[in-house]
């Protein structure tokens, strides 16, 4: 409890140096959203003096950011410009889509990273395992840029899947079924640019924890004592390659909303990516400074997270706690 | 064997691009307007009458269905080539190109752009900008990563606490929010070597979180080694400690990191320029070549332009490689 107690304490700490880092960012820039009202002949100076100090802006730094953390308080997480209108209920919408497709790829990504790894490490040196090999090199090595553009332009010339978007135009139209299949379709792409991109490292961390396990020497006694190598894998070398798994696990759950943020650009899904490259070059501070604490809580409590799994499964671990 | 391949794919990458003057036929801002979207040219070698003694391309003109070959029009390739002249390595003025036909001819290996500039000459022009940003903003990391990794090692106490801290709250956020935020918050319009160096800096103070840890690990435990104790025990100072005891522990690290980082920050620089963040036109980068990717027709109609990605992916697959290689050759020289 103790433990979970200094976590979440150094959660909390880190989540403040994030926001007053976004700040720091924020305040560097040169430039702010009304500069191209600045340009308008037609809109007097006067009018953007009133419309920055109405939103605040002409205030010092120091007072903006305890106005935000007040605004953070009462749960808006600042207020939009653009959109006028607060923060937190925008990042909220596009977070739900976000959150949408990382959690099916991540799905995906464990479902065939896991199993991958367990069976290369069990046939080591064998021609699955290196091909296998051979594939999640080249996947690791090539960006996720490139990914995304090459598997685009597979989908845009041999149109079998729809490219952008969440959903069709005419979504409206169509009964719950065919709603869901329109959906299904269209994050098709998304998903396997993320799934490609993500599959590899699993399957490398599960391989390499799993071999080294099989190593082992307490392994390697047991399997002279002549148990099965099913039981052997299963019952006795699984548990024991658990935990570098498990901190993997922690950090798949802390990129469910920042790990898709390039990819969601590209392909025009409407999550936070977009909302956050727009803002950015649209200089919304707070909606920049909001999503980057969104993100960061995220990760965050995903670490949080990883380490709690971990303390739950390792008895080496609790122990080590209760002695510190 | 191996590592012959991997050193000479290594060492080829670099020399093309390095002589891009060279090898490209064309200067990669001249535009030709009369040849947008020309697509890669044919090269034969058999014509009309038989076989020839050397390569050679047909005239290709446009019209409304698309760009055709004019058998009549014969453009033998020539080697050692006189075309535009350009600077070699940044400091002599030349004018040969490995090849090129002659005058009305082109030749567009790998097809042309919107403008008409040649994609060939522009890949290999590009990969200069694309490849220094890499390299200059790895130098910048590596150099952070170990002053900040060696002091929070060496010096423990707060420093380690107060830099580590750093480092995790950097991670916290996902390295695209920082490359677009920090990037955006900087001015926009500057010239091109500006912009070059901003975003080299921008890149290269965000990746020092990884390498900076692994640096603090391996010299908290080099401090502790026998011989350092008995060169403290001599009276030796911090600095000589650090420089002479501490730092070629830390050597091989940074290596292998470095063989990392470069391909991330080419990739880097690659996402900026796409999203129109990075070296502006008419400047050429692997990004901003690959921006025009955006517009969903092109990609259907002109696939040539997907070359530097292949660039990107080459890049990334040699340099991965050699990380590879790295780390085990650090792993087997380890005390």
């Amino acid at each position: 409890m103790k433990y979970f107690a200094r976590r979440l304490l150094r959660a909390c700490l880190l989540l403040l140096g994030v926001s007053l880092l976004c700040f720091a960012f924020t305040e560097l820039a040169p430039g702010s959203f009304f500069d191209e009202m600045r340009l308008n002949p037609q809109i007097a100076p006067e009018t953007i003096s009133t419309l920055r100090a109405h939103y605040g802006l002409d205030r010092p730094l120091a007072v903006r950011y305890f106005l935000w953390v007040g605004s953070v308080a009462r749960g808006d997480f600042g207020y939009s410009i653009a959109y006028n209108e607060p923060v937190a209920p925008l990042l909220w919408a596009r977070a739900k889509s976000t959150l949408l497709l990382t959690s099916i790829a991540t799905v995906f990504t464990w479902c065939i990273g896991l199993p991958l790894g367990i069976w290369t490490a069990s046939t080591r040196g064998r021609l699955v395992d290196r091909v296998t090999g051979a594939a999640t090199s080249f996947l690791i090595a090539v960006p996720e840029i490139v990914i995304a553009i090459l598997l685009m332009a597979l989908a845009v010339r041999s149109r079998i899947v729809p490219v952008g978007g969440i959903q069709s135009l005419n979504a409206e139209d169509l009964s719950g079924w065919q709603n869901l299949c329109d959906r299904c379709l269209h994050m098709l792409l998304p998903v396997s640019i993320l799934v490609l991109s993500g599959v590899a490292i699993v399957e490398r961390h599960i391989r390499a924890s799993v071999l080294e396990v099989l190593e082992a020497p307490s392994v390697q006694a047991a399997r002279g004592l002549g148990i099965g190598r099913t039981r052997l894998l299963f019952r006795h070398v699984l548990p024991l390659a658990a935990n570098p798994a498990i901190s993997l696990f922690g950090f798949s759950v802390a990129g469910l909303l920042g790990g898709s943020l390039l990819v969601e650009v590209i392909t025009g899904w409407p999550g936070l990516g977009p909302l956050i490259l727009d803002a950015t070059l649209s200089r919304d501070l707070y909606v920049v400074i909001g999503a980057g604490v969104f993100v960061a809580v995220f990760t965050a409590a995903g670490n949080l997270v990883a380490d709690l799994l971990l303390l739950a499964c390792d008895p080496r671990i609790r122990a080590g706690e209760q002695n510190a | 064997m191996r590592k012959r391949i991997l050193i000479a794919a290594l060492i080829a990458l670099h020399a093309a691009i390095l002589l891009a003057g060279l090898l490209a036929p064309y200067d990669p801002a001249n535009q030709n307007r009369g040849f947008p979207y020309a697509p890669p040219a044919r090269i034969h070698w058999v014509g009309r009458s038989g076989v020839y003694w050397r390569p050679f391309v047909y005239a290709v003109s446009p019209n409304l269905t698309g760009y055709h070959e004019d058998p009549s029009q014969i453009f033998p390739l020539r080697f050692f080539y006189r075309g535009d002249s350009y600077k070699l390595l940044g400091l002599f003025t030349a004018d040969i190109h490995l090849f090129g036909v002659d005058a009305p001819g082109r030749i567009f290996i790998l097809g042309t752009d919107a403008y008409g500039r040649d994609e060939f000459s522009r890949l290999l022009y590009g990969g200069q900008i694309s490849l220094a940003a890499g390299l200059l903003g790895t130098l910048l990391t590596l150099a952070m990563a170990a002053l900040i990794g060696t002091i929070s090692g060496y010096f423990g106490k707060w420093a380690d606490e107060s830099f580590m801290g750093l480092a995790e709250l950097f991670l916290c956020l996902p390295w695209f929010y920082f490359l677009v935020a920090m990037r955006a918050f900087l001015p926009l319009h500057l010239n091109p070597t500006c912009t070059f160096l901003l975003i080299t800096c921008v890149m290269g103070s965000i990746g020092w979180t990884r390498p900076a840890r692994l640096v603090r690990g391996v010299v908290l435990s080099a401090r502790n080694r026998d011989y350092v104790a008995a060169a403290r025990g001599f009276g030796a100072s911090d600095f000589y400690l650090i420089q002479r005891h501490i730092m070629p522990a830390a050597f091989g690290v940074l290596l292998t990191q470095a063989a990392l980082l470069v391909p991330q920050y080419v990739t880097a620089e690659a996402v900026l320029s796409f999203f129109g963040l990075g070296i502006a036109e008419p400047v050429p980068s692997w990004g901003n070549m690959l921006s025009i990717l955006q517009q969903y027709n092109v990609i259907v109609s002109y696939y040539w332009l997907l070359a530097p990605a292949g660039a990107l992916v080459v890049t990334s697959v040699i340099y991965w490689l050699l990380a590879d290689a790295l780390h085990h050759w650090v792993k087997s020289h380890s005390i």
